[in-house]
C-alpha cells in the first residue's frame, strides 16, 4: 500500500467539549465544509488546514506545496471582509455550517489577498467566465484565511453508509489482502464500457475502489441516489466479492482538467489506492483541455506515488463482438459502436430499457425504479 | 546560494561537467529544457522512493472500532 501523500496521513478531529469559551463565528458553505471534512480526514494528506499564501503560489506556478509535494489544485477559506472584521491573525475561530451541522475551529495563522485572474489563468487555462471552475473564482469573497482547522463535529449525512475516510480504507484494504488496488472515479450509473475499463484494470491488480463523487450536480445529471444504487447493483451481480468495493468521496468537480486528474490521484493515493483510472478528458468541460493533456500531465510527477492507468478509448467492435480498446482492435471505425452517455440517458428518460451490450440490464432496471433518476 | 527565481527558491549544486555534458545529450529531443530540469526530475523520482512514512496516529483500539465500523456496514465479514 502507498505511503500517505507527503508521508503522513492527517487527522484532524478533536472532541468537542474542548470548547470552554465562546469563539467568533463564521458560516461557510457546503463546498468549503466538505473541504474542512476531506483535510480532517487525511483525503487532502498532507494538508493540515486552508492554504497560506506561499502555498497558493508554489501551487500556481509550480503546482507543488511549498516544500516541493505535489499539489495542483488549491484548498482555499475565502471570506467577506465584514465577516473578518474583528478577527485577526493569530485568533481562533469557529466555522460552521448550521445547514449540514458542521463545526470546525481554525487558527488563524495568516489573512491575505489574492489575485482572482491569476489564479483562474494558471489552475484553469483560461481567465474566461464561462468556464464553470473560473466562475467559481470569480464569486469568490475577497479575503482567504490560511490556517489549520479542527473538525469538532460532523452530524450524520445521507449516504454515510457508504462514506470511509481513508483510515477506514487502508484497514479494509488491509483486511483484504489487497496490495495493489485501482482507483476508478465516477459520476454516473456504469455502463458496459465502464464496467470493461474496471475489469481490464481489476485483472492486473489485487482491488478494485469504486468511488463516485457525490455532491452539487448540474440539473439533468444522474442523482447521486441513483448513480450509488446502480453501482450496487453492478457490483452484487458481476463482481466478485472479494474483488470490488464502493466508498462515496464528497468533494466538488473543479473542472480543472490535467490539474484536477492529479488532485484526483493524490485523494486515491491516500485512500490507499496503488494505481488510478484516467479516461479520456478527465475533470474537463466544454473544449478547454485536449482529450489527453490529463495523461500528459502525470509526466512531470514522478514523485507522485501512485500510478496512473490510462485508457484512451473504449467502444463495442461488431466485427470482434465485444467491447475493444485502440491497443486491441484491427477493425475500421466503421465496426465500432460509442458508449453514448446521452443516448443512454435519452432511452433512460423516456423509460425504455437501453440495449444489452450498452447497459446491464439489471442495472437499467434499478435506475428505472426511481421516478425522477436526474436531477431537477 | 539560494535565490529566488520565478517565485520559488533554488540553490545551485555543483556537478561533473561530463556528466552534465551526458545529460544534455540524454535530454536532446525530450520534453526536457536544461539539465537542471532533468536532475530535479531524477532527484524528486528517487527522493519519493525512499521517504519514510511518518507514524500512524491510530491505535489498536482504533484499529478494532474502525474494524467494527466496516463489518457493520457489509464491508467486511
Amino acid at each position: 500500500m502507498p505511503k500517505p501523500h507527503g508521508g503522513k496521513l492527517i487527522n484532524r478531529k478533536i472532541k468537542k467539549d474542548i470548547l470552554k469559551k465562546e469563539l467568533p463565528e463564521i458560516e461557510i458553505n457546503t463546498n468549503l465544509s466538505e473541504d474542512i471534512l476531506n483535510i480532517a480526514n487525511g483525503v487532502f494528506s498532507p494538508l493540515e488546514g486552508f492554504q497560506y499564501r506561499n502555498d497558493l503560489e508554489n501551487i500556481v506556478s509550480h503546482r507543488r506545496l511549498s516544500d516541493d509535494t505535489p499539489w495542483t489544485i488549491p484548498i482555499l477559506l475565502d471570506v467577506d471582509e465584514k465577516e473578518i472584521k474583528d478577527i485577526k491573525k493569530g485568533d481562533i475561530v469557529l466555522l460552521k455550517n448550521s445547514k449540514i451541522g458542521l463545526q470546525a475551529l481554525i487558527d488563524i495563522e495568516e489573512i491575505y489577498d489574492f489575485n482572482k485572474k491569476d489564479i483562474a489563468r494558471e489552475i484553469y487555462g483560461t481567465d474566461e467566465n464561462e468556464h464553470p471552475g473560473v466562475t467559481n473564482i470569480y464569486s469568490m469573497k475577497k479575503k482567504l484565511i490560511g490556517g489549520k482547522i479542527s473538525l469538532l463535529e460532523n452530524k450524520n449525512r445521507e449516504f454515510d453508509e457508504y462514506n470511509l475516510n481513508p483510515h477506514e480504507t487502508r484497514i479494509l484494504f488491509k483486511e483484504k489482502n489487497w496490495r495493489e488496488i485501482v482507483a476508478f472515479q465516477t459520476r454516473n450509473p456504469p455502463h458496459i464500457g465502464h464496467e470493461y475499463v474496471q475489469k481490464t484494470a481489476l485483472t492486473f491488480v489485487d482491488g478494485l475502489f469504486i468511488n463516485p463523487i457525490i455532491g452539487k450536480k448540474k440539473p439533468g445529471d444522474f442523482r447521486d441516489d441513483v448513480i450509488l444504487k446502480s453501482y450496487k447493483t453492478l457490483i452484487d451481480n458481476y463482481y466478485l466479492k472479494d474483488r470490488a468495493v464502493m466508498s462515496i468521496l464528497r468533494t466538488s468537480m473543479k473542472y480543472a482538467g490535467p490539474r484536477e486528474a492529479i488532485h484526483h490521484a493524490i485523494m486515491r493515493k491516500n485512500f490507499g489506492c496503488t494505481h488510478f483510472i484516467v479516461g479520456r478528458d478527465h475533470a474537463g468541460v466544454g473544449n478547454y483541455y485536449g482529450p489527453y493533456d490529463a495523461h500528459d500531465i502525470f509526466s512531470e510527477f514522478p514523485d507522485l506515488g501512485i500510478i496512473p492507468v490510462f485508457f484512451r478509448s473504449f467502444s463495442r467492435c461488431t466485427k470482434c463482438g465485444t467491447v475493444v480498446n485502440e491497443k486491441i482492435c484491427p477493425h475500421d471505425q466503421k465496426y465500432h459502436i460509442n458508449f453514448s452517455g446521452k443516448k443512454i440517458r435519452e432511452l433512460l428518460r423516456t423509460g425504455k430499457i437501453p440495449p444489452e451490450d450498452m447497459m446491464r440490464k439489471e442495472v437499467a432496471e434499478t435506475i428505472l425504479t426511481f421516478k425522477q433518476p436526474f436531477v431537477k | 546560494m539560494a535565490e529566488e527565481k520565478e517565485g520559488k527558491k533554488y540553490t545551485t549544486i555543483s556537478i561533473p561537467t561530463p556528466l552534465a555534458n551526458k545529460i544534455k545529450k540524454r535530454i536532446e529531443g525530450t520534453g526536457f529544457t536544461n539539465v537542471s530540469s532533468y536532475v530535479i526530475y531524477v532527484l524528486r523520482e528517487v527522493l519519493s522512493g525512499i521517504e519514510e512514512e511518518s507514524e500512524d496516529a491510530f491505535t489498536k483500539e482504533d484499529e478494532e472500532r474502525v474494524k467494527d465500523r466496516l463489518r457493520s456496514l457489509g464491508y467486511l465479514d
